[in-house]
């Protein structure tokens, strides 16, 4: 008890806005591991890689004087591009996906560090008309970032869902499926894989140009354990809320909103294990054993469920 | 009559050089002409399935030919061979996308062969067609165009799947023990849709199976493979007046061995 009286609620109040923005920039890495891990079945670990490129090439086209807004896109091809080394890697010369990913991703730190010269670059929202940043969080013009991040989340999800629904986006998700029915049915499983990896990575490479923004620097370790981060939003998406969007018209666009929710949810999560004090150096630790419980939840539900009623066929 | 199938002296040998080597095809040559409807009969590890494989492109044969429709297609990969093959499988979870809905999946198979692009998925006019198509199976399966596959038994997904690979008039359809997972009532109604489809739609088939009264019952050909060879190959009246009996006694005669799986005879 003696513990509470030194935590202080207001500030777990003042720290939530942050974690809400955070949130919402994350959702979209998060949407890029939704499409690799759920629709093409794919362990993609490009993630860890790429979000860092995404942040390094912003940042440094930012301090070269090129608009925000068009280092968003050129981190978005930046990312796509990470995401087809690994695609070939995997489908070209035959490395199994997930050693594939883990190749493209030690790569990218020597790259990343290229790009940046040294492990990280500051840009600064005094100099820079920056697409979001975290100083204006706690004053007037926290609208104004809330508006934006909410804005790129439903676009995407609008894009993603559009995307999804048309020939080429049913053809990677049946290759994620049934790889052997979408070949019976003339797809090419090979080029799918990639197209899906380049999107799923375009997007990464975008959040995490979003995220630099937002902390006014680029790190070339920002990228440690977001594979983790992403797929605990998927899952805690998942788990929370898989019961509201089933059978629901435009059930995708709910899935993929439930993604974005998770990532919020685990950045609050996150916010409220600092509040308590708790030391942050085991926050990995934490985010890993959070992902483990919630990946196993669905598991030992379906067992218990089996044993309950065994016949259904 | 235009010949539709030709296969020219086939080999196809599995985990060549090792001790797992296994001869699975031995030197197969046959040709359907079209229309015509082949059972493939035979016992385990005759090379049924596989021949069956071999002409989907699975995996390239070690030597030979393979001609659908007088195209050669020997070299093509499984994808691109699809705009020529319907295809169904034993096991009910391979022919379908179970994540996927009823009208996906018979949408992906609408487009088999053709370039995936970014218009949508499913038209409303094909959604009707689909509603259509999908009442001529009698499972009520007409309102759950938006139902997931994964929701479906068995004997509804083979259904669907045979619809599937006819959708888009097929050269030739591959039926590959298609009914062997199925209990025999469900086996007996999905049989009875293979051969509505067929004849609908004047196919060139191939059916391999276990079953030999199912052999003998369906289609206007019989094949019987042993060790990776074809070493009977019946058709027209021969066919029609055929017994059990008699298979397994041309069996006898030809293998020299008794006809050796239990399952044939009792299912």
């Amino acid at each position: 008890m003696a513990i509470l009286m030194f935590l202080d609620p207001m500030a777990l109040v003042r720290s939530m806005p942050g974690a809400v923005a955070q949130g919402l920039i994350w959702g979209i890495m998060a949407l890029g591991v939704y499409i690799t891990y759920r629709l093409l079945d794919f362990a993609d670990l490009t993630v860890d890689g790429s979000l860092a490129t995404g942040g390094a090439v912003a940042v440094m086209l930012i301090r070269n004087g090129v608009n925000p807004w068009v280092s968003l896109l050129v981190a978005f091809l930046a990312g796509m591009l990470a995401g087809f080394v690994t695609g070939l890697l995997h489908t070209a010369l035959g490395i199994p996906g997930i050693l594939a990913s883990i190749l493209t991703q030690i790569s990218l730190y020597s790259i990343n560090l290229n790009i940046m010269g040294r492990s990280n670059q500051a840009v600064s929202v005094d100099k820079y008309n920056l697409v979001v940043s975290l100083r204006y969080i706690s004053e007037s013009a926290k609208v104004r970032i809330f508006a934006t991040c909410i804005l790129f989340c439903l676009a995407i999800i609008l894009l993603l869902y559009w995307y999804f629904g048309t020939e080429q986006g049913q053809a990677i998700r049946a290759t994620g499926c049934n790889p052997q029915m979408a070949r019976a049915q003339g797809i090419s499983t090979n080029f799918h894989i990639v197209i899906a990896l380049m999107l799923s990575n375009g997007l990464v490479g975008l959040s995490g140009a979003l995220y630099a923004q937002f902390q006014g620097a680029a790190d070339v370790n920002i990228g440690r354990g977001a594979i983790v981060i992403g797929l605990a939003s998927v899952i805690i998406g998942e788990v929370l809320f898989s019961k509201l969007c089933e059978g629901k018209r435009f059930a995708f666009a709910y899935t993929l909103l439930s993604v974005i929710a998770g990532a919020i949810i685990y950045y609050i999560v996150i916010n409220v294990v600092l509040w308590l004090k708790l030391p942050s150096d085991d926050l990995k630790l934490f985010s890993a054993i959070v992902v483990a419980l919630f990946l196993a939840l669905p598991y030992l539900k379906g067992k218990y469920m089996k044993k309950e009623k065994k016949s259904n066929g | 009559m235009a010949e539709m199938l030709k296969i020219d002296n086939i080999h196809k040998t599995f985990n060549a050089g090792t001790i797992n080597e296994k001869v699975a095809i031995n030197g197969v040559s046959f040709s359907l002409e079209e229309g015509d409807f082949v059972t493939v009969i035979g016992g385990n590890g005759a090379g049924k399935s596989t021949t069956l494989n071999a002409v989907a492109g699975v995996w390239p044969v070690d030597s030979g030919k393979i001609y659908i429709g007088g195209d050669d297609v020997t070299k093509l990969s499984e994808h691109r061979r699809a705009r020529y093959l319907g295809r169904v499988f034993q096991d009910p979870m391979t022919g379908t996308a179970t994540t996927m809905s009823i009208e996906e999946n018979m949408a992906i198979a609408a487009r088999r062969g053709k370039k995936r692009r970014l218009t949508w998925g499913v038209t409303k006019a094909e959604r009707e067609t689909y509603r259509s198509l999908l009442k001529t199976l009698d499972l009520g399966l007409e309102d759950r165009l938006t139902s997931k596959v994964g929701l479906l038994s068995g004997g509804q997904r083979q259904a669907i799947t045979l619809l599937m690979a006819s959708i888009q008039k097929p050269k030739l359809l591959l039926l590959d023990e298609h009914t062997a997972a199925l209990d025999p009532k469900t086996a007996a109604k999905v049989l009875e849709i293979s051969d509505k489809i067929i004849a609908d739609n004047h196919l060139t088939a191939m059916m391999v199976t276990h079953n030999m009264k199912d052999a003998i019952v369906h289609g206007n050909r019989l094949i019987m493979m042993h060790e990776g060879k074809v070493i009977l190959n019946i058709s027209g009246e021969e066919k029609k007046k055929l017994t059990v009996e008699d298979l397994l006694h041309q069996f006898e005669k030809v293998s020299g061995e008794e006809f050796a799986s239990d399952k044939a005879l009792l299912s």
